[in-house]
């Protein structure tokens, strides 16, 4: 099948109204004839969710959590952006369109990115009227920070919790709409399978978390809001259930997966402690906009540190190597993920690693509490040079803004971050891959769209700090309603899905088959045990640095392992209970061929770009050397791959990039 | 130094089942590991021994998403403060402890196996009310055309950090959620935007909070002190007011 991405015509300025101006609409009185299933609560499924319900359309909503508050958007931190110029200085539609694909190293499509742009702005609107309460100054308007990779101040957030307040309002719009009676929200379910009638996705196998039973839903069409994969890693900022099940079942019945290599991997979070580790902790981006990164200068420092007898703040200023502003005078600390995380890389792998595993590199706010205070100080007319108070007024504004992060930093590493600098080391975050989707968030099964994280569409190579946020309310309040609206009036008169065709028996019987293998399997090692090994696969030879050799042992290492996984997986328990272990172990299962795939396509990728980094393909010389070299003659395209069993079957199809409106160019930092 | 511990966990097979303490013994546990780490180490030994596992909510480990709960030594989230369970460290407790380790109890909260209790009774409260009734279409005012005075926004920040684990119930010798239901009317109530509806929501979310079988508040401030994150019982008397307030408005 031909990739067809379906970019209406005409300047891309006009593309998303004139789409809006054509497409076929469902009047009112249809729409309570229409049934939508959408997968996943977090700020793509939860504000789609409310938003078909608020239009009339009957929604079924799906999470595996107790709650869809407890979605994993619920963590995000630092912000959302929006291109309000609110700030006056430069911001624009066409700034925040250009930065992202700038920022996604030319690797994702114009149109779609134009128009998340452009519907930017509306969501503060949005939110704002819902009641979450965004940070604000003193004059009672919005306030807004930085954010890595611009160089405009366009990001909105409430303190170090902005994901929460923006999916507390996108659940409050959901409450609304349950309590009418127009949501039916099933949590404590687990999407296993989509159901395709006729080619056309009508419905999902869901398991009943608490008491086993497998239940059969249909739909009209069917919406997967249901995040990112980054858990293939083990270790990731990712929520312990993050997984990417319902995606590569999806993908399995047809949708094509795209671009699975490209993965951001974030400069800023805590470092591991030890074995025992189940997850990693993010700091904030935002506290790029405070915080100076560096390691010592001379290894004898950096021994002595590691050691302990020297402590990182008795560094004299010269003896230290803010690497980020050496490198990117531009950017300094504020430069974008990937580049910050593979400079990271660089220093630790060269030995200057602070901790005792040689894996961390200082953020540090020693110089941003001394400018706080002395300005709180003159504020006040007390005496900047008194070092003490201006220390304690430094402290207060700092504490003011991160707060919540500071306390978090200080229970894991149990250091105060108030009076020594932060470790962090870069850690698996967000992926940028996903399911392959057309201009109308459509996959390539008609009638399965797919939003959010989980798709693949506006980040390219490498996602912006604050732009999930902004992708997730974009695609679930302002563009799905529209785009699915297109494609179910076709469905005004067909009626309700039945589920009790052979379709819906067949892929319920799968589901169950499955399920009793693990139940009755009684291998030696758990699911942990294997997704754990899946996991250094990953991280070793699929991580910040790839080459050849590594990618190719790790295709057959995670094939070695699957084979191992299905003859020797232990699964205590019955299906007809509530059993984690019995949910960990589809997960994992599907994440042994992701796992496949990923490396797959990071093979078949011989480029640098964004958050994939391949080691034999980097500038040779001049201002760039060292720094990641694009190809854009051979690889400006999409990769999308489809299923044909073994991951290694997996078919390539290519949606070429066309960059009309913005020039390929080297991206600098410099 | 590594710690050995003896852990006392409530059992319970599912929602008819009695239910019971067993012990459980762990080793060489590390002073940096969290307290779900410490329960992974354990559940992985039983899995190993072909027994179940503990059944535990958890999910983001990084203390917002709510679902860790726990009721550890006698109190929620355990002995640390302005912590979720997920965020609790084992340098907390030291070598040869013994450590209990309870569901969250409360009439509204019935548990569902082991250490995992329903709280969906939270979720309905939040359906009767705890939402501004406006459109997602974004066509909405320009947002800098609202301004708020930043002490009342800040403050209805603080209301609105609640995550809704339930550790305000599970502290309360009343398991009174007033605190939980106070957070989200003083939310609503600080802001411009939630004026409007503001007489219904309270009277809405109140009714339905005595549906579900809470407790009435006594002031004894127990849930302020374990809430994880320090949600103030200013938010109790704010939402007193406003009921009264909408109780008068008839």
């Amino acid at each position: 099948m031909a990739l067809d991405s379906k970019i209406p015509q005409g300047p891309i300025a006009d593309k998303w109204t004139n789409y809006k101006n054509h497409i076929d609409l469902v009047n009112p009185a249809n729409k309570r004839n229409i049934d939508v299933i959408v997968v996943g609560t977090g700020l793509a499924g939860g504000s789609a969710a409310a938003t078909l319900a608020e239009l009339g359309y009957n929604v079924k909503a799906f999470c595996f959590q107790d709650s869809p508050r407890r979605a994993h958007s619920i963590a995000a931190q630092g912000g959302i952006n929006a291109a309000k110029n609110y700030q006056g200085d430069g911001d624009s539609t066409y700034r925040l369109f250009y930065d992202t694909v700038k920022g996604g190293d030319y690797r994702s499509r114009e149109a779609n990115v134009y128009r998340l742009a452009e519907v930017s702005a509306n969501i503060i609107d949005q939110c704002v009227a819902q009641g979450v309460p965004f940070a604000r100054e003193y004059g009672g308007l919005l306030d807004n920070r930085s954010f890595g990779g611009v160089l405009v101040s366009r990001t909105f957030y409430a303190a170090g919790q902005t994901g929460q307040q923006l999916l507390l309002g996108a659940y409050s719009a959901m409450n609304r709409q349950i309590g009418r009676g127009k949501i039916k929200m099933y949590n404590r379910h687990e999407m296993l399978d989509v159901v395709k009638v006729d080619g056309k996705a009508r419905g999902i196998i869901t398991r009943n978390l608490i008491t086993g039973e497998i239940e059969r839903h249909s739909a009209h069409a069917v919406v997967l809001g249901t995040g990112g994969y980054g858990n293939v890693f083990f270790l990731s900022t990712n929520a312990m259930g993050s997984n990417v099940t319902a995606a590569w079942k999806a993908h399995k019945r047809g949708a094509y997966f795209a671009n699975p290599c490209y993965t951001q991997i974030h400069p800023t979070c805590i470092p591991v402690s030890g074995d025992h580790q189940s997850k990693l902790t993010l700091m904030s981006e935002s506290l790029r906009n405070d915080g100076r990164i560096w390691v010592p200068k001379h290894m004898k420092d950096v021994e002595a540190i590691r050691n302990r007898t020297l402590m990182p703040k008795d560094l004299a200023e010269d003896d230290r190597d803010y690497y980020l502003e050496r490198r990117y005078p531009a950017f300094g600390n504020l430069v974008p993920r990937d580049v910050a995380s593979r400079a990271a890389k660089e220093r630790c792998d060269a030995g200057f690693g602070v901790n005792a595993t040689g894996e961390a590199v200082f953020l540090d706010f020693a110089s941003a509490i001394q400018r706080y205070g002395k300005e709180a100080a003159h504020v006040k007319g007390l005496d900047e040079n008194d070092a003490a108070l201006v220390k304690k007024l430094g402290q207060e504004v700092i504490k003011n803004k991160y707060g919540n992060l500071f306390q978090m930093y200080e229970k894991i590493v149990d250091q105060d971050p108030y009076n020594t600098p932060m470790m962090i080391y870069p850690a698996v975050h967000y992926t940028m891959g996903g399911i392959w989707v057309d201009y109308n968030l459509m996959t390539t099964v008609p009638g399965l769209y797919c939003i959010g994280e989980a798709n693949f569409s506006d980040h390219g190579a490498n996602r912006l700090g604050a732009s999930a946020l902004m992708q997730g309310l974009a695609d679930g309040y302002f563009v799905l309603p529209y785009t699915i609206g297109d494609y179910l009036s076709d469905d005004i008169r067909t009626g309700t899905i039945p589920t009790d065709s052979k379709e819906f028996e067949e892929a319920e019987n799968e589901v169950k088959e499955k399920l009793n293998f693990f139940v009755t399997n009684k291998g030696k090692h758990s699911v942990d045990y294997f997704h754990k090994k899946l996991g250094k696969i990953m991280w070793n030879k699929v991580g910040m640095a790839r080459n050849v050799k590594g990618l190719t042992e790790a295709i057959s290492e995670i094939k070695a392992l699957r084979t191992a996984f299905w003859k020797d997986v232990k699964v205590p328990g019955t299906n007809e209970e509530y059993n984690e272990e019995l949910a960990k172990a589809g997960r994992v299962a599907d994440f042994l061929e992701l796992g496949e795939l990923f490396a797959k396509d990071a093979l078949n990728r011989e480029e640098s770009c964004g958050g994939h980094f391949r080691e034999d393909a980097v500038e040779l010389d001049g201002e760039q050397k060292g720094e990641a070299k694009r190809d854009d003659e051979n690889f400006a395209y999409v990769s999308a791959w489809e299923y044909k069993g073994e991951p290694s079957d997996a078919v390539l199809h290519k949606e070429q990039l066309e960059f009309k409106d913005i020039e390929l160019k080297q991206r600098s930092y410099k | 130094m590594n710690m050995n511990l003896t852990l006392k966990i409530w059992r319970q097979k599912n929602a008819s089942d009695k239910g019971s303490m067993v012990d459980y013994k762990v080793s060489d546990i590390s002073p940096d590991m969290s307290f779900l780490e410490m329960l992974d180490v354990l559940n992985e030994q039983l899995v190993n021994k072909d027994e179940e596992p503990i059944a535990f909510d958890h999910d983001c480990r990084e203390g917002i998403c709510g679902m860790c709960s726990l009721y550890i030594n006698g109190e929620a989230h355990g002995p640390d403060r302005g912590i979720t369970t997920c965020q609790l460290h084992m340098r907390m407790f030291k070598d040869g402890d013994t450590i209990t380790i309870e569901p969250f109890r409360a009439t509204a909260f019935p548990v569902i196996k082991d250490l995992i209790v329903d709280r969906t009774s939270f979720d309905r409260i939040q359906h009767a009310g705890g939402f501004i009734s406006v459109n997602t279409s974004g066509n909405t005012i320009d947002a800098n055309t609202i301004p708020i005075n930043k002490h009342d926004a800040d403050t209805a920040f603080d209301s609105a950090t609640c995550i809704g684990c339930g550790a305000c119930v599970a502290s309360c010798k009343n398991s009174s959620a007033m605190l939980f239901v106070g957070a989200k009317v003083s939310q609503f109530a600080l802001l411009p935007q939630g004026q409007v509806e503001a007489t219904d929501r309270v009277l809405n979310m109140v009714k339905q909070m005595d549906e579900e079988g809470f407790g009435n508040c006594t002031n004894t401030g127990a849930c302020e002190v374990e809430c994880p994150k320090g949600i103030s019982l200013e938010n109790i008397a704010r939402m007193n007011r406003e009921y009264l307030k909408a109780s008068l408005k008839g």
